[in-house]
């Protein structure tokens, strides 16, 4: 079946080929309105209001002075253009608003034309304009073309993260009325059900108990999911779409493999049932707080002694880098491990321990790359070294996976490409934007392909096994093409007790 | 006459100079960055992010992953400054510092990797499609006046000779709030009228840059978010 807008991919020779500007290409590229009830449900106003610029314009100032990035990013800039051919979304769409630079300098018109010497008396010189309604559609159309991947701020000469800018432009969206329905909805189930999905409690512990049968089917062995289990050592945060939606639940069967071999007691939340923290891509301090305040109270309540994430690329930034400010001090935790702690971490350490047994060959029907999810690489870390974020991940590919090949170098590791879907993007009406986004990334796995038959890709990020199991059709691969790493590790370990003794003497005999 | 209209002028750039940078320099000292967002991976300590900043600044090390041609004409420009720079320190000095000595015959040729810097920065303004369409006027402004700044030197160095012996008398005068006798020589008063315009346009231009980057939070901060509580005042008022 053919896809149906399938003229519409760009062809790409090479990952990183630069297109042609071209200008307005995305201009009517924008995602649904937040409704009154999702604007409500996240503490904004319902609608746009009469007096929305004055607010914008005192959230922008509010903004200057409470976070130095913002000011100084805005400050900084000099235009020389690095950043210019780096954005996934230029390179796919070839709209001249994409490239990083002038995506900042959406709403930098605005702040030189209001708030600088410059702007406010030379405003033609400096390139600055006025406020206006126009303005403010442009911001909501480009805002949400850009996924707060952070590719650009690696090569940017001052580090100018395009990312804060959007965050603070949707926030300044938000405070007048101008949302996001796709973040805004979520965000709000999220406070009210605890995850994003809207699932409750007892069709997560429904879900939880199929996945234990589902496990003892296929290996003979009993292997727990516990939710809400007061005094587990360790509480297990993760994204949602792990307890539903393939690949992200044969990620979820590997964690718990992990745990049960590991022979740590464990536990799923029901209060804090999700990993996710759409707050970060909308800006703002408070909801993101909010969120994860609600770990906070779930770690407390179970009186666990450690705290694991999933495998979730926004939510490990989150959880890495803010949630020791959002929800810490973490002082009731066992101090020998870090708060939080990514759940390769844990695998990886077991693996170096040799607490697991790993059939490789499992996964010989996989011939493997692995795609470094933005907010891992660019925006978090793992281990105590940094890069560690990039190594560990492989460290235990390679220890389950005999078949594993590097995308280009130019498009992994720190200068990876996003999937297309980050940063509060995922959602229908932006297939256009996201498929287009994809196409750096699918021409570097295309040349893998060529070069060594990859067949699948392993990620760590929920919203990029969603975006690829969905884009990766449209660039002729399998949507099980995508697999999570936890995925390739549940094929690969073998339970104690699993398969009889045949199996264990066989392995003696091989050593 | 000329000397005090002269002098006026460098009193009042170096005022807004200082007074400008130094009010930017507080408030971004003053503002908090309420997260953690270094890009990573980044170094552990303290010190590791002191060498990253070194590298940064002194080699354009993100500029050099991102590309090689604006690299090039950047940092010539950039380094050849501070060659000029230190050159220049013999006009303000008596007796001229021993360095500055050393420095002169590589601070006289290192006009001409400004003059190429500038060139090839100017020219990817006008060929290169993405490049031109980020441009603003005040961007080709900036290019002019130091092109301007920079010619104008090289003229009095390589072509017409002012008498300079009268300018460093000239100059050290002024530090001294001593007004003198200026040589009237148009290159001359060409050259110190666009240096003080660059002085005085600092603190509202671009060329905040130079401040910026040191407080850039992306590359200033430590990546040390689970070993140590950081929290920014107005966040910390949110817990109570």
């Amino acid at each position: 079946m053919a896809p149906k807008d399938s003229d519409d991919i760009p062809r790409m020779h090479h990952p990183l080929e630069i297109p042609k500007l071209k200008c307005g290409a995305m201009e009517d590229s924008a995602p649904y309105p937040a409704s009154p009830a999702h604007q409500a449900s996240v503490g904004f106003p319902e609608e746009l209001l009469p007096d929305w610029k004055e607010r914008a314009l005192a959230k922008m100032k509010d903004l200057a002075e409470k976070n130095r990035a913002f000011k100084v990013y805005l400050d900084a800039c000099v235009k020389c253009g690095a950043c210019t051919d780096k954005c996934h979304y230029f390179l796919g769409t070839g709209d001249p608003k994409n490239m990083p630079v002038a995506r900042q300098d959406l709403l930098r018109s605005v702040y030189r034309r209001y708030f600088t010497f410059a702007g406010k008396y030379f405003p033609k010189l400096v390139g600055a304009r006025d406020l206006t309604e126009e303005v403010l559609d442009e911001w909501y159309s480009y805002y949400h073309q850009c996924s707060q991947c952070r590719r650009c701020s690696v090569f940017c000469p001052y580090g100018i993260d395009t990312a804060e800018i959007s965050m603070a432009a949707r926030e300044i969206m938000d405070v007048v009325g101008k949302g996001q329905k796709y973040c805004n909805e979520i965000i709000g189930k999220v406070h009210v059900v605890g995850n994003n999905l809207g699932l409750q409690e007892k069709a997560l512990r429904a879900t939880l108990e199929d996945l234990e049968e589902e496990i003892e089917e296929d290996t003979g062995v009993s292997v727990r999911l516990p939710l809400d289990e007061k005094g587990a050592d360790i509480l297990l945060i993760t994204p949602s779409a792990d307890f539903f939606a393939e690949p992200h639940i044969e990620g979820l069967i590997g964690y718990a493999k992990v745990f049960h071999e590991a022979g740590v007691s464990w536990t799923i939340s029901s209060h804090a049932s999700e990993a996710a923290n759409f707050g970060l891509f909308i800006g703002s301090y408070e909801n993101m707080r909010k969120v994860s305040l609600r770990i906070r109270k779930a770690a407390q309540d179970l009186g666990v002694k450690r705290i694991i994430f999933g495998e979730c690329g926004h939510a490990w930034r989150v959880a890495y880098s803010f949630l020791n400010t959002l929800a810490g001090p973490w002082d009731f935790l066992d101090p020998k491990y870090p708060v939080p702690q990514h759940i390769l971490e844990f695998t990886w350490d077991q693996i170096q321990r040799g607490n697991l047994k790993l059939d490789k060959s499992q996964n010989d029907h996989i011939r493997l790359t692995y795609h470094d999810s933005c907010n891992v690489a660019r925006a978090s870390g793992m281990g105590d070294q940094p890069g560690g974020q990039f190594e560990i991940p492989r460290n235990v590919i390679r220890a389950v996976c005999n078949h594993f090949y590097d995308m280009d170098r130019d498009t992994i590791r720190e200068s990876t490409f996003c999937c297309g879907g980050g940063g509060g993007l995922l959602t229908d009406e932006l297939m256009d934007l996201r498929t287009k986004g994809a196409a750096p990334r699918m021409t570097a796995l295309q040349q893998v392909t060529e070069e060594h038959g990859v067949t699948h890709m392993a990620a760590i990020c929920a919203i990029c096994k969603t975006q690829f199991s969905k884009v990766m059709p449209k660039f002729g691969y399998d949507m099980e093409s995508i697999v999570s790493v936890h995925q390739l590790v549940s094929n690969a370990i073998v339970l104690t007790g699993q398969g009889g003794a045949e199996d264990e003497d066989g392995e003696e005999d091989a050593a | 006459m000329l000397g005090y209209i002269y002098a006026i002028l460098f009193y009042a750039a170096t005022a807004i100079l200082v007074i400008g940078l130094a009010s930017k320099i507080w408030i971004y000292a003053r503002t908090p960055a309420p997260l953690k967002i270094p890009t990573t991976p980044a170094p552990k300590t303290r010190s590791g992010v002191v060498l990253r900043m070194f590298r940064e600044v002194v080699f354009f090390e993100s500029l050099y992953k991102s590309n090689k041609w604006i690299w090039l004409f950047g940092w010539m420009f950039h380094m050849g400054m501070w060659l000029v720079l230190i050159r220049h320190l013999r006009y303000f000095t008596q007796p001229v510092w021993g360095w500055v000595e050393l420095a002169q015959p590589f601070g006289i040729y290192a006009a001409f990797a400004m003059l190429i810097g500038l060139g090839g920065l100017w020219a990817r303004r006008v060929l290169v499609e993405r490049i031109k369409y980020i441009t603003n006027p005040s961007d080709h402004l900036m290019l002019a006046l130091l092109m301007g700044i920079v010619l104008s030197g090289m003229m009095m160095r390589f072509v017409t000779r002012t008498d300079i012996v009268s300018v460093k008398v000239y100059m050290l005068g002024l530090m001294r709030f001593d007004v003198g006798y200026m040589p009237a020589d148009p290159v001359l008063m060409l050259h110190l009228f666009l240096v003080a315009t660059l002085m005085i346009v600092f603190p509202v231009s671009k060329l905040l840059h130079a401040p910026g980057v040191f407080f850039s939070p992306s590359r200033n901060q430590v990546d040390n978010p689970r070993e140590k509580r950081h929290i920014a005042p107005w966040a910390a008022k949110l817990e109570s």
